[in-house]
């Protein structure tokens, strides 16, 4: 009469650790109507690891599910779930990272974003000084193109170019893989009902809501929707900084008007509401990440949850300064400063937190395809 | 006049000292105590509550509970259809053979929505009813989360008001004089020192005595030590003693306890929901001795665990084997602890250290009984045994398909029936039919009065609620007098 499966231990891999877990509250399903996790493993009687990965995705990590348990420490059982399923989805972007010797940039990942940040602003402002003169650098411009006049276009575009491109091929890989790993078929995202399923729990963040809608669990066993919040302004926020980005090329190459924009053109409106959301919703997330009841977290990987905040918040902060200052002599090392912050987000962007959203994204059109497969066999 | 003080119960547990002096003293940390507790306070009364256990285990056997019962004539929340009173004490009628209250029953009855009502006002959530437990979507409102989710909202509400709650205090003795309650003695942590705090009512709403071994050793002998407790390890009946003591008025029978099979791999505390098993019915039952000992598929399994418990622990070494073949193995609720496989029932039966020759006695005997029919694990369908002893009455199959499973069975203790008589007004009756004067009782040290024996799910909450609101309110109107 073995009892292995109730011993938690230290030792144990994260996604045996979440198999572990599956198998209790698959027996006891008090939590069914939190979110979609619990939902979804009624479906199984085992869990194998594709699953247990998926399902460590498809948690939004509100914690509800820790404050309620029965089984928490110091029960015997030892359930956390939030805190196994967190290390199991970074176990995950490590697994299908792309290229595979990339997975360890996951490990130490406050670490590798840091350094990332320091690099990038080393080589941008070292290359920025010495490929300007210091007249040029510490001149006034002011006329279109004023920016070109520091870094020069075919630079920052090449430059700019490879570290996006690069980005997003790496990241596209590791999608795929995972994808095919938790069983999401090509006719599943042929059906525009399961894409708008996931895209509306993606916008609303509904699985933060706590299944009730007063959110999650932050500080203690209170509910709040001030994680929600912050997160839905760092989200926007990124969003239309992404979408500022690509009106100004469309600017550039298309209808021949040259950076810098005037305050009220539609690329600097729309970075400019971005970057605010970013500000408040980077710095929110940072305290309400710090203030978060220490048990149910997996704090080994908050390193890349800090560093990707951070990372995002300096982008704007360095934004603002550059258009605050860019009629003054400061703008060519503001310049620099800012797009040495951007060019470490680009670079480390398929192994930072960033990916996390992807992965989610991926699991919410998983359950999506999941639930309504159901839903018509019902029928 | 109120008497307001923060208290924490964030993880920051901030050791505060019980004052010496209150107005409602309600002992017990459950959803029972916890309704007495925010009810008083809601009188206006000064009220300290202790609870035994530490923070982190707070609740009693509220930790283990997903819903209560309650009436209502429309859907309701999410509750669908209806259930009426009537049906309501039909349902605790038959499950008593009328061993209840029929005043108090009633009235518990009647109180119900708004227990739900309430508890939504104080932030409680509810969800649909469980996957698995369809048939109680009608009866049952599901906590969102369970009980521990329920308890950490209740807790949160009280503390809020003003509730001073403290954690750890384990209360040993009361002074009474003439059912008129004075203080309790109560020991805090690990401190040696004995405290006490006068009160000017009191409310217990501690539980029965199911964690106590010794107790349940006088009554049930050295088999007691292989019973398992389902739910908390604090109940141990200390204050139920010591009010007995006092000549409080008992009310349910000593030897009653709800009793379910569990798996027997199950903690000895705290097992909880997850050590059930819903194989036995699907199964053959065998004790020590490789032998059967009684109806598998008498009825559905939610109808017939409770009397498991008491069977299993009638066998030698309170031990039981419920063994299926591979055929069934997907009829029933995933059990936490994987069944114990094997591909012969030689080697099933050295697994589980039973004589091979008896097992394959007792399953040739079986199989050879059973009457082909219709299967269909979703009724009471025509699959028997014939010229069996015992027979099985339902969904008997032969047992002949490798891999063989089995689960080892145990009897899990849920709660204990001796309790204290209380009137309408949550007030505990003395031996000699008359009222304390301030004495109150709520939740499982009293459901007695409701349930003589017998158990119908979510009832016990629905006792803790009703009982726990009256007594906190009737024992701060003792402070207004």
């Amino acid at each position: 009469m073995s009892e292995q499966p109730l011993i938690a231990t230290d030792v144990v891999e994260p996604v045996d650790e979440t198999i572990r877990l599956l198998g209790i509250c698959n027996a006891c399903r008090y939590c069914e109507g939190y979110c979609p996790v619990f939902q979804t493993m009624t479906q199984h009687r085992t869990f194998a690891a594709d699953t247990a990965d998926y399902l460590a995705n498809l948690c939004h990590n509100c914690m509800a599910c820790y404050h309620a348990c029965q089984y928490k420490p110091p029960h015997p059982f030892s359930v956390n779930v939030p805190s196994a399923l967190a290390a199991t989805r970074t176990a995950t972007y490590e697994a299908f990272a792309w290229p595979g010797v990339f997975a360890n940039l996951f490990k130490r990942n406050g670490l590798v974003v840091s350094t990332a940040i320091a690099l990038g602003l080393a080589i941008v402002l070292g290359l920025t000084v010495l490929m300007n003169d210091s007249q040029v650098l510490l001149g006034t411009h002011t006329e279109p193109g004023a920016f070109y006049q520091i870094i020069p276009h075919a630079v920052m575009v090449a430059v700019a170019g490879t570290s996006f491109v690069g980005a997003l091929l790496a990241l596209t890989v590791s999608l795929l893989r995972f994808a095919r790993h938790i069983g999401l078929r090509r006719r599943d995202l042929s059906r525009w009902r399961v894409w708008r399923q996931a895209i509306s729990q993606v916008v609303t963040l509904e699985h933060l809501g706590g299944g009730h809608g007063d959110g999650c669990n932050t500080v203690d066993d209170a509910y709040s929707n001030r994680r929600r919040v912050f997160h839905h302004l760092t989200m926007w926020g990124f969003m239309l900084c992404f979408a500022a980005t690509c009106v100004a090329t469309v600017y550039e190459y298309f209808l021949n008007r040259l950076s810098p924009f005037p305050y009220f053109s539609l690329p600097v409106m729309l970075g400019s509401i971005g970057g605010l959301g970013l500000l408040i919703g980077c710095a929110g997330l940072f305290v309400v990440k710090l203030n978060t009841a220490r048990e149910p977290l997996h704090i080994r990987g908050m390193g890349m949850d800090y560093a990707f905040i951070n990372l995002l918040f300096w982008i704007s902060l360095t934004g603002f300064a550059l258009l605050f200052w860019r009629e003054t002599q400061a703008m060519g090392l503001l310049l620099a400063i800012h797009l040495g912050f951007v060019l470490a987000f680009f670079v480390t962007l398929p192994y930072s937190k960033f990916v996390h959203g992807a992965y989610r994204g991926l699991a919410l059109l998983k359950y999506a395809a999941d639930s309504q497969g159901q839903a018509t066999k019902g029928h | 006049m109120l008497h307001c003080q923060a208290v924490q119960t964030d993880r920051h547990d901030v050791q505060h000292i019980p004052p010496q002096q209150t107005d409602v003293l309600v002992i017990g940390g459950g959803n029972a105590a916890l309704c007495a507790a925010i009810s008083a306070r809601e009188q206006g009364a000064r009220v300290v509550m202790l609870e035994r256990a530490p923070q982190a285990m707070r609740g009693g056997n509220t930790r283990h509970v997903r819903n209560f019962r309650v009436m209502h004539s429309t859907p309701l929340e999410t509750l669908s259809d209806c259930y009426d009173a009537q049906e309501y004490w039909q349902d605790i009628q038959r499950v008593t053979g009328g061993k209840t209250q029929p005043e108090l029953t009633r009235m518990m009855i009647e109180a119900s929505p708004e227990l739900l009502s309430w508890y939504k006002d104080l932030g409680v959530y509810f969800q649909p009813s469980l996957s698995g437990t369809l048939s109680l979507d009608r009866t049952n409102a599901f906590f969102l989360g369970g009980g521990c989710a329920l308890a950490n909202t209740l807790y949160r509400a009280a503390a809020e008001l003003g509730v001073e709650i403290f954690y750890n205090c384990d209360v040993r003795a009361l002074d009474i004089a003439d059912g008129h309650f004075r203080s309790a003695t109560y020991y805090a942590g690990d401190n040696p020192a004995p405290r006490q705090v006068q009160a000017n009512s009191l409310v217990a709403a501690c539980g029965g005595f199911q964690a106590n071994r010794s107790w349940l050793e006088e009554i049930w002998g050295p088999a007691a030590q292989n019973f398992l407790i389902r739910g908390t390890p604090y109940n141990e009946g200390t204050v139920l003693r010591a009010l007995l003591d006092h000549h409080i008025s008992p009310v349910g029978d000593a030897d009653q306890c709800h009793a379910v099979a569990i798996d027997a791999r199950a903690p000895a505390y705290d097992g909880g929901i997850v050590s059930r098993l819903d194989c036995v019915c699907f199964s053959i039952v065998v004790n020590r001795h490789a032998q059967r000992f009684y109806d598998e598929g008498e009825d559905f399994w939610p109808k017939r665990y409770a009397i498991w418990g008491r069977l299993v622990a009638q066998q030698d070494e309170q031990i039981a084997y419920a063994i299926i073949d591979n055929k069934v193995i997907n009829n029933f609720m995933p059990s936490v602890f994987p069944p114990i496989t094997a591909d012969s029932i030689d080697e099933l039966a050295a697994k589980l250290d039973l004589s091979p020759s008896a097992l394959n006695q007792t399953l040739a005997r079986f199989n050879q009984a059973v009457v082909a029919g219709q299967y269909d694990p979703t009724q009471l369908d025509d699959c028997a045994t014939h010229g069996l002893h015992p027979p099985k009455s339902h969904w008997a199959r032969t047992i002949d398909q490798a891999p063989f499973h089995a689960y080892p069975l145990r009897p899990g203790i849920t709660f204990t029936y001796l309790g204290v008589k209380v009137d309408a007004s949550a007030r505990m009756q003395m031996r000699n039919d008359q009222p304390s004067s301030n004495l109150f009782a709520a939740g499982e040290i009293m459901a007695g009065n409701i349930l003589g024996q017998g158990y119908c799910a979510g009832t016990g909450m629905t006792i803790g609620g009703v009982f726990g609101r009256i007594a906190g309110r009737e024992a701060a109107c003792l402070n207004n007098l």
